[in-house]
């Protein structure tokens, strides 16, 4: 009999079912759409930041501390302070490996280019493969980590032994082409001279100091260099959560944290956790994030997250709150039947989980549709702001469901408090 | 007969208006009364006392050997759908609901719904035909008849009727008339508010309210059929 009850009041009153289902559904695609925006393209808003850069950089521990005591630059006297290439893939290894988005070695020698003069030739990975311990592989290289240089011509390959990039600034000066072959000679630890004959494959233009070197894969400068293995520096880049008040006094001294909140530390994203992660892994290493980027990265996307949860949590206050006024109007409307339903000896509670069930039905409809057009939505947000496809994360589904649930009792709830509050007596009798 | 009802000095206040004044009245189990008065004069507020759908502000009420003035709502609520058959001017049916549905509602809130007995329930006041048809569908005088049905369903100690053919035409007045007859002459206590004298003379006893007061109880006086 409840069933039927239902049943026929919603066959029966067709148009209040579809309004407020139609409400529901217009609060709940528009949280769809926000959470799996939210939830897929947070990645991709990150991804994009990256273009501002590496956020941590490694180097051997006395390079670090010696260039930040005197500001000494590289080259000028920790020539002998070197990591080890083949430590590299331990940085993917650590507990936040999957925040690593990319790295990439460099090694700078200074060398004797024909027609230039004295020259920095940098050598770095381009695009490598890695097998990392753990079994997997990853790729890392200058290619993904720049991604912003502007290059005419293309990348150099890693097993490119005779081709080299020419940085815009040197170019320019020297009046060199793509095509054009350059002569170049590096003096070895031991004073010995090496030389090779490098074709230029390409010209860059990074906005940087690197637009007056000459870059070559990192093999041949440690060739030429007789630094066979070594490598100077080495450049990260990582999503990070922005530091707090916690992350700022660990990366002043770790140990300054208690037990406990070394743990919490270590096991949150912080730019200066990552690092200190970095320094297990490599030998003799210091390793120091670049803060402002760091924490700019971070903070944008928080702030992102916290506009769409707010836009999310008001659309679902609104549906709500219509969903309140519809149902309200529905009890009011309905006011001699409830007090009927009340005559007849229905009790309170029975009364309420009719409203109740009856609100829910109908918020389960316009939750169904809402989802739908909400996947929509979340494909027109991510290709229209972020010029990324979103995929339908499965976490949205329980949580679209709770929050179908909320609204219609959160809607309900005046109108059952009305509900409880009418006397039959007094809407029998037409008073 | 042993009384069904039994009214103590009962008061009903609403403000600066008292609805009813020291009402001492009892009714035997079988006997149709009939109340009359003047529009304000009370009649409705005193049918919401005896059905429970309201507790006097003074007095004490006893319906079938309990004292009603002193339970609570869930209590009411119990003894009016146990032993209480409410019949309305306006009907009161569910728009969404057929004929037989309307009368299968009062028995699920009872005890359980048995459409076999809503059906034979219709049979008996005529509607035995319409029981598939929304209440909408119906005459004024077949939703009235379908209201005393469902007021009918769960075998009630009382039945309250307000104004139950206020807005029925003679001939639908008559049908509900002798429906009520046939219920009377079954053994059933009637409580009949109206305004007409005709249907009032049907009654064993009339109860005459003024201003709240009772002011006439006894027999109609039935006038000469010239
Ligand atoms: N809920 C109420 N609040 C205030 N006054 C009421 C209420 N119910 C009835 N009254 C007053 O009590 C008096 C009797 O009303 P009622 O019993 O409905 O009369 P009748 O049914 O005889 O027309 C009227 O003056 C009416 O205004
Ligand atoms: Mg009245």
């Amino acid at each position: 009999m409840f069933l039927c009850m239902i049943g026929r009041a919603v066959t029966r009153r067709k148009r209040k079912f579809l309004m407020t289902a139609g409400t529901v559904a217009l609060g709940i695609s528009l949280a769809t759409a926000m959470l799996n925006v939210m939830l897929d393209v947070g990645d991709k808003v990150n991804q994009a930041l990256r273009t501002y850069g590496a956020n941590i950089t490694v180097e051997p521990r006395g390079a670090a501390l010696l260039g930040d005591l005197y500001g000494i630059g590289e080259g000028e006297g920790v020539a002998d302070k070197f990591l080890l290439e083949a430590e590299l893939p331990r940085i993917k290894t650590i507990f936040w490996a999957f925040n690593i988005v990319d790295f990439t070695p460099y090694l700078d020698v200074q060398a004797e280019a024909e027609g230039i003069g004295k020259v920095t030739l940098l050598g770095t990975w381009f695009a490598r493969r890695l097998d990392i311990p753990t079994g997997e592989s990853v790729d890392a290289g200058i290619i993904n980590l720049k991604s912003w240089w502007d290059v005419q011509g293309p990348w150099l390959k890693d097993d490119d032994a005779d081709g080299v990039m020419v940085g815009g600034l040197t170019a320019d000066r020297y009046n060199i082409r793509i095509g054009d072959r350059i002569r170049v000679e590096v003096e070895d630890r031991t004073g010995e001279k090496r030389g090779t004959e490098l074709t230029v494959r390409s010209l860059f233009h990074s906005g940087d100091k690197e637009d007056g070197v000459l870059l070559a894969p990192l093999a041949v400068v440690q060739r030429l260099s007789g630094l066979e293995g070594r490598v100077r520096r080495i450049e990260v880049s990582a999503l990070t959560t922005p530091e707090n008040d916690l992350a700022r006094r660990a990366a002043q001294n770790p140990n300054s944290l208690s037990r406990h909140e070394w743990e919490i530390w270590y096991c949150t994203a912080y730019a200066s956790a990552i690092a200190f992660q970095i320094e297990e892994v490599l030998t003799e290493s210091r390793a120091k994030p670049v803060l402002q980027v760091a924490a700019s990265e971070g903070a944008v996307l928080q702030k992102t997250s916290l506009l769409m949860l707010l836009l999310t949590v008001l659309s679902l206050a609104c549906s709500a709150l219509a969903v309140a006024g519809l149902v309200t109007a529905g009890v009011m409307e309905r006011s001699t039947e409830i007090g009927l339903l009340k005559a007849l000896g229905a009790g309170d509670w029975e009364i309420v989980l009719l409203i109740l069930t009856e609100t829910l039905a109908s918020a389960l409809v316009g939750g169904a549709v809402g989802y739908v057009a909400g996947l929509g939505l979340a494909q027109v947000i991510g290709q229209s702001v972020f010029g990324a496809a979103v995929s339908a994360k499965g976490l949205v589904i329980p949580l679209v469901a709770l929050l179908v649930l909320a609204v219609a009792a959160g809607g309900s709830l005046p109108a059952c408090r009305m509900l409880l509050r009418l006397r039959p007596a007094e809407v029998l009798h037409g008073r | 007969m042993k009384n069904i009802l039994e009214l103590h000095d009962v008061s009903m206040v609403y403000g600066s208006v008292t609805a009813l004044r020291n009402i001492t009245l009892s009714i035997r189990q079988g006997e149709w009364t009939a109340i009359m008065g003047s529009s304000g004069s009370g009649k409705t507020t005193l049918m919401n006392v005896v059905g429970c759908m309201n507790k006097p502000t003074h007095g004490t009420v006893i319906l079938d050997g309990e004292k009603i003035s002193r339970l609570n709502a869930k209590e009411l609520t119990a003894i009016r759908r146990d032993r209480i058959g409410l019949i309305f001017q306006e009907f009161h049916l569910i728009s969404y609901l057929t004929a037989v549905e309307n009368v299968m509602l009062a028995q699920y809130y009872h005890s359980m719904a048995d459409e076999e007995e809503a059906l034979q329930a219709l049979e008996r006041v005529g509607l035995g035909h319409r029981a598939g048809h929304l209440p909408r569908q119906l005459s004024g005088g077949e939703q009235q008849r379908l209201c005393i049905a469902r007021a009918l369903i769960n075998h009630p100690k009382l039945i309250l009727a307000d104004e139950p053919t206020g807005n029925l035409d003679e001939s639908n007045q008559a049908a509900v008339l002798e429906i009520f007859h046939k219920l009377h002459d079954a053994g059933s206590t009637i409580i009949v508010v109206t305004h007409s004298p005709e249907v009032a003379e049907h009654a064993e006893r009339i109860v005459q309210l003024e201003f709240g007061r009772m002011v006439r109880d006894g027999a109609p006086a039935r006038p000469m059929v010239a």
